[in-house]
């Protein structure tokens, strides 16, 4: 038997008697983050190919919602800080070792990126749309010219920003359920897997709708193949990450994990889809949502499980 | 230059004498603390063994804490001491989550607070606070470069150990066991 006591009664306000520093405002912007960068990457990816025509609404009306869903991001950022006025330090420091800073620096390029991407196609919702200025429209032309290279920008800002939102986590070994680089390509895989789900709301085109139908099968796939070697990671590894994956393994998480994320957000989907796909005719909107209340679930169980695992001394 | 401490859990009586002198020294926010005293029973009764720990920021040379910190605000500072500069800390609790002996905490003001070996003391040639009122003489401090050090005199002496040496942080916080 193990007993620890704390004499002088520490109680630390967000650090006792488990970490909670962090709450629904990061695990927010962990969603919305991921779900932007899915639908920037796809539509980079699309246009890249050459099949603007055959996916429309991927490259040219989805992308839309991005910028909406970084700055709602950046607001629930910045409503987390503490010490908010001093929140342009993040601005005047490069640190290659903190994720963080790779993830401040990143936005500062995706978001006015995706910004720029919808202004190009903002006749697509607006024909009558006019510029007005006469530089608006010579950088529209500017920008147009070059829409390629934008494209690729916008493919690797959005693969880092995907990415990083599960570093930003992954990088914390006092916190076992994070400590692992599976988070990185996990979170990735969600936040492009809600970027399909977005396009299967929002798009009319079967053909579309199918391949994306396929895109959203493919990732619940992979990120079914992710969760389980996650936790045969964690299971192989040392006491403290045993004792991190027993959260789910029949700890306080058991419940909200296996059924929001893994069934609701993943294995029915995937069930749906492959009906919808073999000709059934399923409400349109239920796997999509599905998918994408799962992802949000996932971010939001990760960072409030991941501060209830802790090392134990 | 670098500065360490040693605890002797043999001595260590577990009164909080420490805990005391830093928030007063320090002006820490009632409610909250800069170090604390951790009492540890091991065993199957009757054989029970109580180790009593007063614990605080280990000032790791791998520190976590400096590494995640986006702004630069978490540094080391001459000595190898871990400090905040509050006018660069915004606050986003990184360093408050990469600690696994949850050293830091989010002052009410605003910035992320930890102990400073109490540097505005030891610069002037005092001991830290907690140091100078263990009523048992429990804690050493200074620097282990200097062979004469109370801290290297001790742990050349004394069997010791760190807390959680394989989360890889190098911690500078001994305790004597």
């Amino acid at each position: 038997m193990k007993e620890e006591l704390f004499v002088s009664g520490r109680m630390n306000n967000m650090i006792d008697p488990s970490l909670h520093i962090w709450h629904w405002q990061i695990s927010l912007y962990l969603f919305l983050g991921g779900m932007a960068a899915g639908i920037l990457c796809i539509a980079a990816l699309y246009y890249i190919r050459g099949k603007e025509k055959d996916y429309f609404t991927a490259v040219r009306i989805t992308p839309f919602l991005a910028p909406v869903l970084l700055v709602i991001g950046l607001v629930c950022l910045f409503i987390d800080l503490r010490h908010k006025l001093y929140f342009w330090q993040l601005y005047t420091n490069i640190k290659l070792q903190s994720p963080m800073s790779w993830g401040a620096w990143t936005l500062m390029v995706v978001t006015p990126v995706s910004f720029i991407w919808c202004a190009l196609h903002i006749k697509d919702i607006f024909p009558e749309w006019n510029w007005k200025y006469k530089w608006l429209f010579a950088l529209e032309t500017f920008f147009n010219k070059y829409k390629k290279a934008l494209a690729w920008v916008m493919l690797i800002y959005g693969l880092i920003l995907g990415i990083y939102t599960g570093i930003l986590l992954s990088a914390f070994n006092a916190r076992p359920l994070w400590n692992t680089s599976i988070l990185g390509p996990l979170f990735l895989a969600s936040g492009l897997s809600a970027g399909a789900a977005v396009t299967l709301i929002i798009s009319k085109n079967s053909t579309e709708r199918k391949q994306f139908a396929r895109i959203d099968l493919v990732l619940i796939g992979i990120e079914m193949f992710l969760i389980i070697h996650m936790f045969m990671g964690f299971l192989a590894s040392t006491e403290v990450q045993i004792e991190a994956a027993k959260l789910f393994l029949g700890g306080e998480y058991t419940m909200t994990f296996w059924i929001f994320v893994v069934i609701l957000g993943l294995l029915v989907p995937a069930l749906l889809e492959i009906l919808e796909l073999g000709k059934y005719h399923i409400p349109a909107l239920v796997s999509p949502l599905l998918v994408i209340s799962g992802s949000l679930a996932l971010r939001f169980i990760i960072v409030y499980a991941g501060q209830v695992s802790r090392w134990l001394y | 230059m670098r500065y360490a401490m040693a605890v002797d859990t043999r001595k260590c009586v577990g009164c909080s004498d420490c805990v005391v002198a830093c928030q007063t020294e320090n002006n820490v926010p009632s409610g909250y603390c800069r170090d604390w005293v951790v009492e540890i029973m091991d065993g199957t009764y009757p054989q029970l063994e109580t180790e009593i720990r007063s614990e605080r920021c280990n000032h790791c040379v791998n520190s976590p804490c400096v590494r995640c910190c986006p702004t630069g605000a978490s540094h080391f500072e001459d000595g190898g001491i871990v400090l905040v500069k509050k006018t660069e800390c915004i606050g986003c609790g990184a360093c408050i989550a990469s600690c696994p002996y949850d050293a830091r905490y989010p002052h009410p003001d605003g910035y992320v607070d930890k102990c400073t070996f109490c540097i505005h003391r030891i610069r002037n040639g005092m001991k830290p606070a907690c140091v100078e009122v263990c009523p048992t003489k429990c804690m050493y401090f200074g620097d282990l470069d200097d062979s004469n050090s109370d801290v290297s005199l001790v742990l050349k002496k004394r069997k010791y150990k760190t807390l959680i040496p394989e989360a890889g942080t190098d911690p500078r916080l001994y305790f004597l066991i």
